[in-house]
């Protein structure tokens, strides 16, 4: 639950340009609450108020779908050429010489009776009273920001949470606002068209085929819908019971395949607890299920080697570490005095970090004296 | 890659072969979904139906190894309706008229033939791609490598990438995607026995006297052996002492009897790895390293970008970073090292490698990670190669390639074609997603993918303990019945060593010029089990292969009901 561990604000910010990918547009030039703002040309008003460090609820906007324009928590006024409009940032383009104000009284108010709204269709802030689970959610934060009153409006009765058995995603629609970030993730950059939405406004549910069990389902297991889900109505299962206050992040890379996306370690009391996407990695926040799920229960597992191991009368035993290294070292020695350095060879490794290959290939060129190195995948 | 992955979504038009790329690179296969409903054309070209067919404008199912003729009858059709990037040929390629000679021995006719797809199919491919050109880029993995023929494979695809112009264009190029996280940075490093660190050859003047000046040492002339050679080497007694570094190569290896034979012919073996792997039961000593959570260092991805690895926990017990452990080890050969961290490491790497001179930790710690070729500090990284020229300053070089059959055909004994590879929630030989909880149910065991006609024939049903044996050795696996496999083959991956060592059937082939092992190619028979193994067919009752759909028995009446976004 409450797993949106500390997440950074800016969600998932596209990559940067650099000089030989495709030319910069021209830049369009625009105030954001009385602040001066360059931004490209296909820019959208929300990119040029987040540039300018202010920031609006976006509920409904995955950069990696696109604007979708649904939750209207983005509403800002721009006036342009003597005319103020109320636009969706997400949507609308950034234009020249337009004046932007994102936090008028009206639009507050706006935004806190939206916020009102939803939570009359979540029964979360009834189910934990005191302390919320949910505390570093999108949504959550927005509430706060606004300060929206759970019980502004009747609690409405609807969607049932359903059960789902797969060891991967907490489903839990209760908590559900009906954003459509993860149907949205799932059909429309996933493309595994697991999770669809039925029904229509306060009936609307989201479901999968086939009994609403993911493992049945063309689901892939990528983790996207809960990393795009601002409530935590979807959840990792493998972070339940993890303190979102207690956690800590390391950025890394995955271990895995050659796409090289960026996780982020959890890790609580000094112990490996889970894994999220790194969203300001060029990966974009987008996961495999290996990625999402696999890339550090190994690690903590009871079968590494915690010793050094020496074989001695034909079985390998513990070992110091002095003992093993000057065993190493003496015995390349002896062999390169009596036959010479080629009949040592070494293997480098593709899942080792660069700076130890490049360690161990000097060392078969410089301590030992051949170029006997090589590495396992010639891909 | 000659580009980079987040390009692909603005091609104009992608070819995919050889790579499975929604199961073994899902997150770059999001870039190519994206440029599919961007308007872009996907074309796969594969012997099996994989999931990425589903996104394709056309799938060209040729019969495996027959790579080469296919796209030499392409370039035959681009030449000949003359379709391909004439001014690019002219100023940046050499050896265009002997090749344009050459394919003339590959007429579509001929081509479609021989890799069993309608002649049609040679035509589409090789008008789209040039109608797409500059701007299309071609994929491909171990699918195209991991032949005997597989560095001319590599070149068939080279050819066409120059007729197109795409070398040097943006989101086009061709590029190989990286099996492992850091094949690329392995290679960076001069983990080879050819080239110095940076792809600095050995034998260029000047290269091995720039190291021996920076290392102070004399340095080897003659070229180093390759892991293939070697092996053969320790079984002839000329390799006595051999130091594996996180790899698990009795498993991993093709006609793994052999490589096991090999190692245990040596005289003295050191492992160092996280687990006590088969290799490393093996071994004389056995030196236990940290795994990349505990790891501080870099990986260079797919498309060159090298990205900053760091260590979230301690290493368990006793056990040491690599770099750690090899430092200690250089100090014990007599040659002890300035460096003491992985970031001195680099520093010293980068200085000595001009592709990497400008990438460091600083600037990693930043950014987002940087593109070789980075030559100095100010400059941005090169999201995609040959912008301004062929970046060795030389030009491209046809190549005129012709078929190679792959060494073991199906014949009358082994009369079925057994290809391997991976799956997306399966890695490798399994050491690590073998150990998340949960992923039993995504993939509880090694299945042997047949085609339900062959599989009908043969009287096999869905979970079937079968016996696959091969000229080299045989293991027992399930069936899975699916027409992901064409006729007349099968797939199966090396993830579950411990009840399927798929890697004792496997062809002990290589190619001749890189060693790539021919993975993906060799021939077997498929036998019923006398013991069948019953937890195996219950357990992958409701296992779904990446793009299939498996429905629950009580939906089955109601077909109908199409899952969304079908
Ligand atoms: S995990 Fe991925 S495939 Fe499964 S429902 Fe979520 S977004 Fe869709
Ligand atoms: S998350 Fe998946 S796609 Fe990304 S690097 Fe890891 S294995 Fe590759
Ligand atoms: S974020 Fe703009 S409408 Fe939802």
């Amino acid at each position: 639950m409450g797993q949106d561990l500390a997440r950074p604000a800016s969600r998932a910010r596209p990559v940067p340009l650099t000089h030989n990918m495709k030319p910069l547009n021209l830049p369009l030039n625009l105030q954001v609450n009385g602040i001066g703002v360059a931004v490209p040309s296909d820019a959208r008003v929300l990119d040029a108020l987040r540039k300018t460090g202010f920031d609006v609820p976006t509920l409904c906007y995955d950069e990696r779908v696109g604007p979708k324009g649904t939750c209207r928590m983005c509403l800002v006024e721009v006036t342009v050429g003597g005319k103020t409009q109320t636009v969706a940032s997400c949507t609308s383009f950034a234009a020249e010489g337009s004046k932007v104000e994102t936090h008028t009284e009206a639009l507050k108010d706006y935004r806190r009776t939206l916020l009102e709204m939803l939570l009359s269709e979540t029964s979360a802030p009834k189910r934990f009273p005191d302390d919320d689970p949910t505390a570093h959610s999108e949504f959550y934060r927005a509430v706060r920001e606004y300060d929206a009153k759970p019980d502004a409006l009747p609690l409405l009765e609807r969607r049932k949470p359903a059960p789902d058995p797969n060891p991967f995603i907490q489903r839990d629609y209760d908590l559900c606002i009906a954003c459509y970030r993860c149907t949205n993730i799932c059909n429309e950059w996933e493309e595994a068209g697991a999770i669809t939405v039925s029904g229509r406004g306060q009936d609307s549910q989201i479901f999968s085929f086939f009994g609403n069990n993911l493992l049945d389902s063309p689901c892939t297991f990528c983790g996207q819908c809960i990393n795009t889900c601002p409530t935590g109505a979807l959840t990792d299962r493998k972070l339940a019971g993890v303190d979102p206050f207690k956690t800590e992040r390391t950025r890394t890379i995955c271990p895995y395949c050659g796409v090289g996306c960026g996780i982020n370690l959890i890790t609580q009391d000094g112990e490996l607890a889970g894994t999220q996407p790194d969203f300001d990695a060029p990966s974009r926040g987008s996961l495999c299920v290996k990625g999402q799920f696999a890339s550090w229960e190994f690690v903590k597992s009871e079968e590494r080697l915690k010793y050094p191991l020496i074989r001695k009368d034909g079985v390998l035993q513990r070992a110091s570490w002095d003992e093993a290294l000057d065993l190493v070292a003496g015995k390349f020695k002896q062999i390169i005095e009596e036959d010479g350095p080629d009949s040592i060879v070494c293997w480098a490794s593709a899942r080792v970090v660069t700076e130890a290959n490049y360690l161990l290939q000097k060392f078969a060129r410089a301590a030992i004296g051949t170029n006997n190195i090589d590495n396992c995948s010639r891909t | 890659m000659t580009n980079s992955i987040e390009e692909l979504a603005d091609s104009n038009l992608i070819i995919v072969t050889g790579s499975n790329t929604t199961e073994a690179h899902p997150v770059i296969a999001l870039r190519m979904k994206r440029a599919v409903r961007k308007g872009a054309k996907l074309i796969v070209i594969d012997p099996r139906k994989i999931e990425l067919t589903k996104w394709a404008d056309r799938f060209v199912q040729i019969k495996i190894g027959t790579d080469i003729p296919f796209y030499n009858a392409v370039a035959n059709v681009i030449i000949n309706e003359k379709l391909y990037d004439e001014q690019y040929v002219n100023s940046r390629t050499e050896g265009f008229a002997e090749f344009a000679r050459h394919v003339q021995h590959y007429p579509p006719e001929y081509a479609a033939e021989v890799c069993g797809v309608p002649v049609e199919d040679v035509y589409y491919v090789a008008r789209e791609y040039a109608k797409a050109s500059p701007g299309a880029a071609i994929c491909y993995t171990l699918g195209i490598t991991e032949h005997s023929c597989g560095s001319h494979n590599v070149q068939s695809l080279g050819n066409l990438g120059m007729l197109g112009g795409n070398f040097g264009a943006y989101a086009g190029g061709v590029n190989p995607l990286r099996g492992q996280n850091n094949v690329q940075g392995a290679g960076d490093s001069g983990a080879i026995p050819t080239d110095l660190p940076g792809y600095q050859k050995l034998e260029r003047p000047g290269v091995r006297e720039k190291f021996e000046a920076a290392w102070g040492v004399p340095l080897p002339k003659r070229r180093g052996i390759t892991k293939i050679t070697a092996m053969d080497q320790m079984i002839k007694g000329n390799v006595r002492g051999v130091f594996i570094m996180g790899e698990n190569t009795v498993i991993s290896d093709p006609h793994a009897n052999h490589a096991e034979h090999a190692l245990k012919s040596t005289e003295f073996m050191v492992v160092q790895d996280i687990f006590l792997t088969d290799t490393a039961r093996l071994a004389d000593v056995v030196l236990p390293a940290a795994a990349f959570a505990e790891s501080d260092g870099t990986f260079a991805n797919s498309e060159r970008r090298v990205q900053r690895v760091r260590a979230a926990v301690k290493p368990p017990g006793e056990a040491r970073q690599d770099v750690d452990i090899l430092l200690d080890l250089f100090g014990r050969m007599g040659l002890p090292q300035s460096a003491t961290t992985a970031a001195e490491v680099w520093d010293e790497f980068r200085q000595l490698a001009p592709i990497l001179a400008g990438i460091t930790y600083k600037r990693l710690d930043e950014g987002q990670g940087i593109q070789w070729p980075c030559p100095d500090e100010d400059h941005p990284g090169t999201p995609y190669l040959h912008r301004d020229d062929m970046d060795s300053g030389m030009p491209g070089f046809f190549a005129p390639v012709d078929h190679i059959p792959p060494a073991e055909e199906a014949d009358d004994e082994y009369p079925i074609v057994l290809t391997t590879g991976r799956r997306r929630s399966t890695y490798h030989t399994g050491t690590q997603t073998g150990r998340a909880s949960g992923f039993e149910l995504l993939m509880p065991h090694e299945m042997c993918e047949i085609n339900p006609i062959d599989a009908a024939e043969m009287g096999f049903e869905d979970g079937d303990t079968l016996v696959v044996s091969s000229r080299r050795g045989s293991v027992t696996v399930a069936a899975k019945v699916t027409d992901r496999s064409p006729r007349g083959a099968v797939f199966m991956s090396f993830a579950f060593p411990e009840l399927t060592r798929t890697n004792d059937v496997t062809s002990d082939a290589y190619d001749f010029i890189t060693e790539t092992p021919e993975f993906k190619a060799c021939a077997v028979k498929i036998e019923k089990a006398a013991e069948q193994n019953l937890h195996w067919k219950s357990a992958q009752a409701r296992v779904r292969l990446a793009g299939e759909v498996v429905m629950p028995t009580k939906l089955k009446r109601d077909a109908a009901v199409a899952p969304a976004g079908d």
